[in-house]
């Protein structure tokens, strides 16, 4: 069967995807933060997936107010990187796994989870930022990508309890799928941030590094965090949080904290790395 | 769906609900259409007449053309959508943060490299500071 092997929490922040594709990684602003990555990039070398599930949202790009998926699953054997405004990031095109990708829309649906199932996408910073956090700058990813976007843009996303209950679906369709393929899920997006307004530029460490505690070792009192909580707290961007929650569901209730990493700010946002084993 | 909604009291935020998605959905759609070069170059050898093929209200088109920034959430526009038109100016998200909150941008970055904007004081528009019932089930 196949297995999931680690989960990655971490920010998707579009100015370290900008900071990778402009070279200023070591400038002084950047390396604090850069020099944090060393120890996630070598455990993922170490783990070497096939395949990774980035649950991610998208911003405005894939898909607009025209149609909002709550959950978005990528079927695609390819998927191009989006034009945000100012012309494709210089990363790698991304490689599906059709077949996994498939197995699990059917396993989610039947276990009752409304999947929309998309066959063209282009893919934003949301999922291309944590693959270069993860990987740094290869000429082509070192993994095969199902992407699974989330709504957070248009209120209300989804709760986190259906954001938990949905990983641990993606568990249990992991596990039945009959390939060998090792699987590493990320839930990005987060720390505190809020970009919109009056109180844009709000942080609130003290209220992440709970979270963090939290979602480690008592992941059923995340769930309880409402929305409005997210949007208090952590900022009205903040909430984009809940996507954490299908990382964590889709782990063994008892998990290991391989690293945690946290830097304030990365232009408007605590951002933040964490990386899970199943025990 | 009219109403207060129980996140009205947060202070200095638009929460895109219903609401904000229906009054904003033309201004955002616009926005939404700077994702395409082809599109930039029309807007940008005529935004007036660009402007024509979306139904916005005249607040909202003024608010374009003037790059009222924060008038623009005010009357709908998401923040991702509005990003279109502070990047298709080539402004980053900290520039745009800066013109929302009426500071300059040299000002924005020393607060966000200090730590960012606190929570203290800003949780809630009302005079009692502090958790509501509601949210009391964290921590």
């Amino acid at each position: 069967m196949a297995e999931i092997v680690g989960g990655v929490g971490t920010s998707h922040i579009p100015a370290v995807g900008a900071a990778v594709d402009k070279g200023k990684t070591g400038d002084a602003y950047w390396k604090p933060y850069f020099d944090k990555l060393p120890p996630a990039r070598e455990w993922i070398a170490e783990v070497d997936p096939d395949v990774c599930i980035v649950v991610y949202n998208d911003h405005a790009n894939a898909f607009s107010l025209e149609l909002i998926p709550t959950f978005a699953l990528g079927l695609a054997e390819h998927f191009e990187i989006a034009d945000e405004g100012f012309g494709p990031r210089p990363v790698p095109a991304v490689e599906g796994h059709p077949e996994l990708a498939w197995h699990l829309a059917e396993s989610l649906i039947l276990d009752e989870f409304d999947m929309t199932l998309v066959n063209e996408m282009t893919v934003d910073h949301g999922l291309t930022v944590p693959l270069s956090v993860m990987f740094g700058e290869p000429d082509a990813w070192p993994t095969k990508v199902i992407p699974l976007a989330v709504n957070v843009v248009q209120y209300p996303p989804p709760t986190g309890h259906r954001c938990y209950r949905l990983g641990q679906a993606i568990r249990r369709a992991v596990e039945s799928y009959e390939g060998n393929e090792r699987v590493v899920i990320f839930g990005t997006g987060g720390l505190s941030h809020q970009l919109q307004a009056e109180r844009a530029g709000l942080i609130n460490a003290e209220w992440d590094y709970q979270f963090l505690d939290q979602i480690v070792a008592d992941p059923e009192a995340v769930t309880k965090i409402s929305h409005l909580e997210y949007m208090r707290d952590a900022g009205s961007e903040g909430i984009e949080l809940v996507m954490w929650l299908i990382m964590r569901g889709a782990m063994s209730p008892t998990v290991r904290e391989v690293y945690r990493a946290t830097h304030v700010p990365t232009s408007n946002t605590h951002n933040g790395l964490l990386i899970l084993e199943n025990v | 769906m009219p109403g207060v909604r129980e996140y009205d009291d947060i202070p200095g935020t638009f929460v895109f609900d219903g609401r904000r998605s229906r009054a904003g959905y033309a201004l955002n759609m616009f926005c939404m259409s700077l994702s395409d070069p082809r599109n930039r170059e029309l807007f940008r050898d005529d935004e007036a007449t660009y402007l024509d093929r979306y139904p916005l209200t005249p607040e909202q088109r003024e608010a374009v053309l003037e790059r009222q920034w924060l008038r623009l959430l005010e009357l709908g526009g998401n923040i991702y959508y509005t990003f279109k038109l502070a990047a298709f100016d080539g402004m980053t998200f900290q520039q745009l943060a800066s013109k929302q909150t009426g500071v300059s941008e040299e000002e924005y970055v020393a607060m966000m490299v200090s730590g960012g904007r606190s929570i203290d004081g800003n949780r809630s528009r009302r005079t009692t500071e502090g958790p509501g019932p509601e949210d009391a089930d964290h921590g």
